[in-house]
């Protein structure tokens, strides 16, 4: 017989549990819910920029055979919104429309056809107002307000100062300032937004499916827009296409579904196209940054001063959150003080913007590491030289409170350094056929493990994990957290069958069904492996205890002597012992089926502080750090340039699953190069203009480097076996490593993103124009 | 006006009254009940409807469904052997080539192709035939070494 022995299940190489759903096409997201008598629902959106509603008249629409019901802006007078101190959206345009493509009203039909033809014969009358599409136009004095309750059209301002930037100029050797301008973009995820509602009008209930990140807040958003009490409500999430952040509010869709199903009194599916879910949009901003550093000549940064800009779009959404979070990240990285943060969130007439993936932090770490890189190249120092004199003596507080414990940084710059051959090769990489030059630059990047406060205050556990186990023996963990792609369902299965010595096969995770398991706040900044992973440790701890206590009885011994081996429970080494299933059979006598409850709460030193309003964002349990190498090669025959590859580093604290932390790691730097080279989401008069993959340039294979990941495991002293997050913090750093390889390679720094071949050609003709050197 | 449409799809003979405007896509997805083929955009831009028709990789979503008449359809419903994963669905589990899912059958049945007509793709080759392929979270990496897992898996005798 084999010796017993614990199985491990962490820190290797483990493909995700629902992947043979996935490759099969077995896996069901929510526009493959068909179900008999199932209606299909349309939206019909505002052509307006901005105007005041005079009448919505669905007359006409109504009498298209198959018609069922129409919602408009009158069947619901409540607003919905993330934040509950910004929650100024209705479902249906109410009085107002204030961007192109804003719901007005909904049909639901008995095929799409019908649907599509009652749209066509809505007819809606406004009374046209100002539109303002640039953040700029929306500021002016004499602009018209988009919401009564903003006056100036200012979603928030945000101003600190920390120490004093006059000092801090004063004592730097070099000074310098550059402006930024980062252009919109979109989380572009695969699946476009759908819900299928269904109503129970015998029973007043309401059933909702979601491709959501947050089934929790939707939850929440259903039972306000619908006046129901939200036992009546039940939220499922199924597999969820992606989401990089546009789903972590609740969308007008799964609201707007619900709210036609109730009238139609049946089920209705909305499946919205590729141009609606642009337009849904939640977004990363468009954004103008002014910043000015100062610096001593051995690179010891002395003072920053900030100012962003961000427009917004016509809703709040997240953005309070945003522009908070790019100032409060200017910490936290490195070492610190004499700090001056001025941020205004805009709104304007353009469809909402959101959290998207590295929320807040993106634009401003890559005009950051821009100056700082551009500085460094000044004084003669090398960028990596300069991040070394900066960094944090962890652990430590910042001076806007923020708790940094583990802090793997100087490892990262370390990896890079070494495995992009950095100090071999730089500036001795020689330059190809014709017009082509080689480059290499570099960056860092960080983000948090979770928001340590959650958008919703309730004083419950941040975290709840329950984990079933019956007569069966298998162990069932039920939990809310929403897996969208991440693999947060298999972090979970491992960490569960870790503690507890088992294989993965006996463990099974159920997810996304408010019926069923507990409640969780959801799939955002980074939070589930750190906060959800933490609740599910607690609770295989608890079960292990029953089980423990279980086999002690069994074998008669004492609890503090039974050894766990997964499928045999002993005391002492020469024990036989008892099998899993016999220990699980004398537990079972105690309580029937067992249930056990792990929680999670992060502790409030890591609240951030009290210094400014608003400064308990980018509060975390802890922060992940990444350091980037990247390689290009630029054509200056034709402004094209091509990333040969990518070395990166990421501070994971411990890489719980080695395989999704790269493919993590890997997607994030990706959907940054994405950023920084072609996507732009564009408008004209408002209209967007790039609601199709084709204007919305998203790399394809052929124009995507290879990347090589380096973990660096920290072991954070908070995180679950040490872990943290893995999946946004190395997308920012990307941005300006790719702008300094540029500069590197040509001479010439973008402060513009994206940076596409039109604006490279456009330099470097503007250059030669100036008799530089080509 | 609706036709009778006789194809052969993942292997059985199919009868269908279809309307003439109908996409393949929408065919499989909503007549069939096929819902592995997934519907990624408004046509044409990102390749999650990828099918084989008469072998070969093709947009179903830019395809009319009456257009396949007499012909052979293999969707991702029609791969493994047996119960098991096939040589490519393999790779891109192994591998991690697919993250959220949604791009996957597309990717699959367009490396399913791929390595019908040449079972020993160039990475050149590799990037050319998925090029018209979007997906959103792998950044294509671990997708490339999910191909190259399946080249190898195929050439032990895995069923492609």
């Amino acid at each position: 017989m084999n010796k017993p022995v614990s199985v491990h299940n962490i820190g290797g190489y483990v493909p995700m549990i629902d992947g043979p759903e996935k490759v099969s096409g077995r896996a069901k997201y929510t526009a493959d819910i068909v179900a008999p008598g199932q209606l299909a629902g349309r939206i019909y959106r505002s052509p307006y920029a901005h105007g005041e509603i005079v009448s919505v008249d669905i007359s006409a629409a109504l009498a298209v055979p198959g018609v069922v019901a129409i919602v408009t802006g009158a069947d619901c007078d409540k607003t919905f919104g993330v934040l509950p101190v910004a929650r100024s959206e209705h479902p249906l345009a109410r009085d107002k429309v204030r961007y192109r493509g804003e719901p007005v009203a909904a049909v639901a039909a008995i095929d799409d056809a019908a649907a599509c033809e009652a749209l066509r014969r809505i007819k809606l009358t406004v009374r046209e107002l100002p539109a303002y599409f640039t953040a700029r136009d929306a500021l002016k004095p004499d602009a018209a307000q988009l919401h009564a309750k903003k006056p100036g059209n200012l979603e928030r301002d945000v101003l600190f100062e920390l120490g004093s930037i006059e000092q801090g100029f004063a004592d730097a050797d070099l000074v310098r300032e550059g402006t930024y301008n980062c252009a919109e973009v979109c989380q572009n995820q695969m699946e476009m937004h759908a819900a299928v509602a269904e109503y129970d009008a015998g029973r007043d209930r309401m059933t909702v499916h979601a491709s959501t990140q947050v089934p929790y807040y939707v939850h929440l958003m259903l039972a306000q827009i619908l006046d129901m009490n939200m036992s009546r409500i039940r939220v499922v999430k199924p597999h969820v296409g992606g989401g990089f952040g546009c789903r972590t509010e609740t969308l007008n869709v799964e609201l707007i579904a619900a709210l036609l199903a109730r009238k139609a009194r049946g089920t209705v599916r909305i499946v919205t196209t590729r141009e609606e879910t642009f337009i849904t949009h939640r977004g990363r901003p468009e954004t103008d940054i002014r910043l000015k550093i100062g610096m001593r000549k051995d690179g010891r940064i002395t003072a920053v001063e900030c100012e962003c800009d961000q427009r917004g779009g016509a809703h709040s959404g997240y953005g309070v959150v945003t522009i908070l979070y790019a100032g409060s990240m200017l910490y936290a990285i490195y070492d610190l003080h004499n700090v001056k943060y001025v941020g205004k969130r805009v709104l304007t007439n353009t469809p909402p913007c959101g959290a998207f993936r590295g929320h807040g932090t993106v634009d401003i770490r890559f005009a950051f590491e821009s100056l700082v890189d551009e500085m460094a190249r000044e004084l003669g120092l090398d960028p990596f030289a300069v991040r070394r004199t900066n960094l944090l003596n962890a652990p430590t507080f910042t001076d806007n409170d923020l708790m940094v414990n583990s802090y793997g940084l100087p490892e990262c710059l370390d990896w890079v350094e070494r495995a992009s051959g950095w100090t071999a090769r730089r500036g001795k990489l020689g330059n190809g056929k014709g017009g082509l030059r080689k480059g290499l630059g570099m960056a860092c990047s960080h983000y948090i493990s979770g928001a340590s406060k959650p958008v919703n205050w309730t004083g419950e556990p941040h975290a709840t994990v329950k984990i079933k186990l019956d007569f069966d023996g298998s162990i069932v963990v039920l939990s809310g957290a929403a897996d969208i792609g991440q693999g947060s369902t298999t972090i979970l299965a491992q960490t569960v069958a870790e503690v507890l010595g088992l294989d993965l096969g006996r463990v099974r995770v159920i997810t996304g069904d408010s019926d069923v398991v507990p409640k969780d706040n959801g799939s955002y900044s980074s939070r589930v492996t750190f906060m959800v992973g933490n609740a599910a440790l607690d609770a295989a701890r608890n079960l292990k205890a029953v089980l423990v206590k279980a086999a002690a009885r069994k074998l008669d011994a004492k609890p503090e002597d039974i050894e766990c081996l997964g499928e045999v429970y002993r005391a002492g080494a020469q024990d036989k012992g008892a099998t899993f299933e016999e220990v699980v059979t004398e537990a079972l006598k105690d309580s029937g089926t067992i249930t056990v409850t792990g929680n999670y709460s992060t502790i409030p030193e890591s609240h951030g502080g009290k210094k400014y309003r608003g400064a308990a964002i980018g509060g975390t349990m802890g922060y992940s750090y990444s350091a980037q190498v990247v390689e290009v090669t630029v054509d200056e025959d034709t402004g094209v340039v091509t990333v040969d590859k990518v070395w990166v580093a990421h501070d994971c604290g411990k890489a719980l699953n080695r395989l999704t932390v790269e493919g993590q790691v890997q997607g994030s730097v990706w959907m940054g190069m994405g950023q920084a080279m072609s996507e732009e989401v564009g408008y004209h008069e408002g209209l967007m203009v790039t609601g199709n993959m084709l204007d919305y340039r998203v790399p394809t294979i052929q124009d995507s480097p290879p990347i090589e990941v380096g973990i660096v495991e920290s072991n954070d002293p908070h995180g679950p076996f040490g872990a943290k997050e893995a999946g946004e913090g190395s997308l920012a750093a990307f941005l300006p490593a790719l702008t300094a390889a540029i500069a590197d390679a040509i001479g010439i720094r973008f402060n513009d993103l994206p940076v596409t071949p039109d604006r490279v050609f456009e330099a470097i003709e503007k250059r030669k124009r100036k008799g530089g050197s080509a | 006006m609706a036709r009778l449409l006789e194809c052969w799809l993942n292997g059985r003979d199919r009868a269908d009254a279809v309307a003439d405007n109908v996409l393949l896509l929408d065919y499989l997805r909503e007549k069939v009940g096929l819902t592995g083929t997934k519907t990624g955009c408004d046509g044409g831009e990102c390749g999650a409807c990828t099918v084989l028709i008469d072998g070969r990789p093709a947009l179903s979503c830019l395809t009319l469904a009456s257009t396949v008449q007499g012909k052979h359809i293999e969707t991702i419903e029609a791969l493994g052997h047996e119960g098991d994963l096939s040589a490519v669905q393999r790779g891109f589990h192994e591998k991690l080539g697919s993250q959220c899912g949604y791009c996957t059958p597309g990717f699959v049945m367009a490396t399913v192709g791929l390595l019908r007509k040449n079972p020993k793709p160039t990475d050149g080759e590799i990037m050319e035939a998925l090029g018209g392929n979007i997906c959103r979270c792998t950044g294509y990496v671990k997708i490339i070494e999910a191909v190259h897992h399946a080249m190898a898996l195929q050439a032990q005798g895995v069923a492609p």
